[in-house]
């Protein structure tokens, strides 16, 4: 039961191409919409009753974000896809707009067409520049082919989409600061609320999905939420792209239904690389606190399961850590991550990512003070929580996952002024 | 509600754009232009800096920059703030080839401390600086979500990856 949603066509020699994805059916349930004159409210009960949830991150179910948006609203509303991708591990939504952009595409209109849009914009980060010029050609096709432009299939809908290009900031993955980039700012996020479906992209009613939602949303409605549902596990409907990175032989983006194993999908990606034990796993992108070996391998990858365990699904980035990685510079490098890329808007963010970097990096230089462990749960604790968006939070869980599971290590450091591990 | 999006627009617009940039290059900015709403040309600032910035060999001057805002009605100000808050904007110049190697966790779990010194040693210079001939530029960046492929570093438009220092040779010295 793999490849059933987003990488379906990926047994296909060109899965890009307009020709192959309508051999596998492509455009037909946005064809069957539009002349069935299924309403705009079937289409949005069908996306809730899938139960899809966000897959960027958040998990916040799609249907929910669609039923939200004013289709009376005085003004234009706006469909926005975050092909942001920056999340440290995570390299799915790359995969989806290089092999099957028509199925993005087709989702984007959808989703259009469910909440009146006048026009739809695929953020996509500045440094995919080979997804982009995939994206941009399947785009053409799509027009050429009468699926986007005025009056589609001669239903009396208007709607293109278009790609804006990012230019190197993760905080753009953030869904309110991607419209001001959008708007051509600065990436820093707004104030919520209003949230986006209320006031967006130029002021709109705007629905923001990630890639891979809305490249699900076509299947989704082809073969009915039940269908979906059944994919995956309760509360975590349908497959997941799990990106699998790190210390494994094989790592790649494997489609796989919600709530497999984390052993199977270790398995999927060619077990530990050779002499390599499994030390412990990020499994859902940087910003998810870290779990140990012996725990992950009991637990199953669906939003639930890995909440439980006190980390989080995220966007499905695991990130498979060996017993040569010392956890303190591993720490070291993911907060330098955060400092890096804190917008500077909010100060305990920006100021706090800071201190959390220099902190580990004092503690991985064998510089490490016997409070330095307290000071860094303080400093998280007075960032978590403080902020207008999620960065702040998701500087601060590495953190304090790692010194929930690898206290010791960190002690050791400051104790020994040198590393528990060789490498 | 406090919040009103807003284009930041000049007080003191440039009539004849004319002189603005070549022909070729108003119309690639201008097909930018088209994505958006009316009103709402500054949404393609991004777009703008990344053409002028390729076309000057790929960093951005004061006086590029302050072409933008007028072609596009925006006081310099707004342009600055994107020029600087976005990291592949290039304020300095920056060698022939700029290469860009990716150190987060991925990565640095599969060597990229290797492919670093690798790339350190072979060119001669530091992470952020130029060669002295001013083909190669080193610069450390954050995920650029490969990690399928870790380590991976990007040069230009390309991605490379799976990276070992043979493979750092091969792709250097076919760079003219």
């Amino acid at each position: 039961m793999a490849n059933e949603v987003c990488f379906r066509n990926m047994d296909l020699d060109q899965p890009w191409t307009l020709e192959q994805y309508k051999s596998r059916g492509g455009y037909e349930v946005l064809t069957k919409i539009l002349t069935e004159k299924i309403t705009q409210d079937e289409v949005i009960e069908q996306v809730k009753e899938s139960g899809l949830r966000g897959r960027g991150g958040a998990g916040f179910p799609a249907g929910l974000k669609w039923s939200f948006i004013n289709r009376n609203s005085e003004t234009n509303r706006y469909v926005v896809c975050n092909s942001d991708e920056g999340e440290p591990g995570t390299f799915k939504d790359r995969d989806i707009l290089r092999y099957n952009p028509h199925q993005l595409i087709e989702g984007m209109i959808i989703c259009g067409y469910a909440i009146d849009a006048a026009a739809g914009y695929n953020y996509i980060r500045g440094e995919f520049w080979e997804p982009y010029e995939r994206f941009e050609a399947a785009l053409e096709e799509a027009r050429a082919a009468g699926f986007l432009g005025d009056n589609i299939l001669g239903s009396g809908f208007n709607y293109d989409v278009h790609s804006h290009l990012g230019a190197g900031a993760y905080i753009c993955g953030e869904e309110s600061a991607l419209l001001e980039s959008i708007e051509g700012k600065k990436g820093q996020p707004r104030y919520k609320p209003p949230f986006p479906a209320h006031y967006g992209l130029y002021g709109g009613p705007t629905v923001i999905n990630n890639t891979e939602t809305l490249s699900s949303v076509p299947m989704v409605l082809k073969n009915g939420a039940e269908w979906f549902k059944d994919l995956g596990v309760e509360n975590s409907a349908g497959t997941k792209l799990f990106a699998v990175s790190g210390a494994v032989k094989n790592p790649g983006v494997f489609e796989v239904p919600m709530g497999i194993p984390f052993a199977e999908l270790l398995e999927l990606a060619g077990g530990m690389q050779d002499g390599k034990k499994l030390k412990a796993v990020i499994p859902g992108g940087c910003s998810a606190p870290v779990i140990p070996a012996d725990e992950m391998m009991q637990l199953n990858m669906d939003y639930d399961s890995i909440a439980k365990a006190g980390s989080m699904l995220g966007s499905g980035a695991v990130v498979v850590i060996d017993d040569s990685v010392c956890m303190v510079k591993l720490l070291e490098r993911m907060s330098y991550f955060y400092h890096e890329e804190s917008c500077g808007q909010c100060t305990p963010c920006r100021e706090g990512t800071g201190w959390l970097y220099r902190v580990v990096s004092r503690i991985e230089r064998g510089e490490g003070r016997p409070e330095d462990l307290d000071l860094l749960s303080s400093v998280g604790g007075n960032i978590a929580g403080r902020t207008i968006c999620a960065l702040g939070d998701a500087a601060v869980m590495p953190v304090n996952g790692m010194l929930k599971h690898f206290r010791d290590e960190f002690q050791y450091h400051i104790d020994n002024k040198k590393c528990l591990v060789d490498s | 509600m406090g919040f009103k999006s807003e284009p930041m627009i000049t007080m003191d617009p440039v009539e004849d754009k004319s002189n603005l940039f070549t022909p070729e290059i108003r119309s690639q900015i201008d097909k930018w232009i088209a994505k958006y709403p009316e009103g709402w040309k500054q949404s393609a600032v991004m777009a703008a800096l990344a053409i002028m910035q390729d076309e000057n060999g790929g960093w951005l001057t004061r006086e590029i920059m302050d072409d933008v805002a007028a072609y596009l009605d925006m006081p310099p100000i707004a342009v600055y703030e994107v020029a600087t808050f976005y990291s592949m904007y290039e304020l300095e110049p920056v060698g022939k080839h700029k290469v860009c190697v990716c150190t987060n966790i991925s990565c640095m779990i599969n060597g990229s401390d290797k492919i670093v010194d690798h790339l350190e040693g072979k060119l001669g210079v530091k992470l952020g600086q130029t060669t002295k001939d001013n083909k190669f530029t080193l610069k450390e960046v954050e995920c650029l979500g490969a990690c399928g492929g870790a380590p991976m570093m990007q040069i230009g438009k390309e991605y490379y990856e799976n990276l070992a220092p043979e493979k750092v040779d091969e792709i250097l010295d076919g760079l003219e």
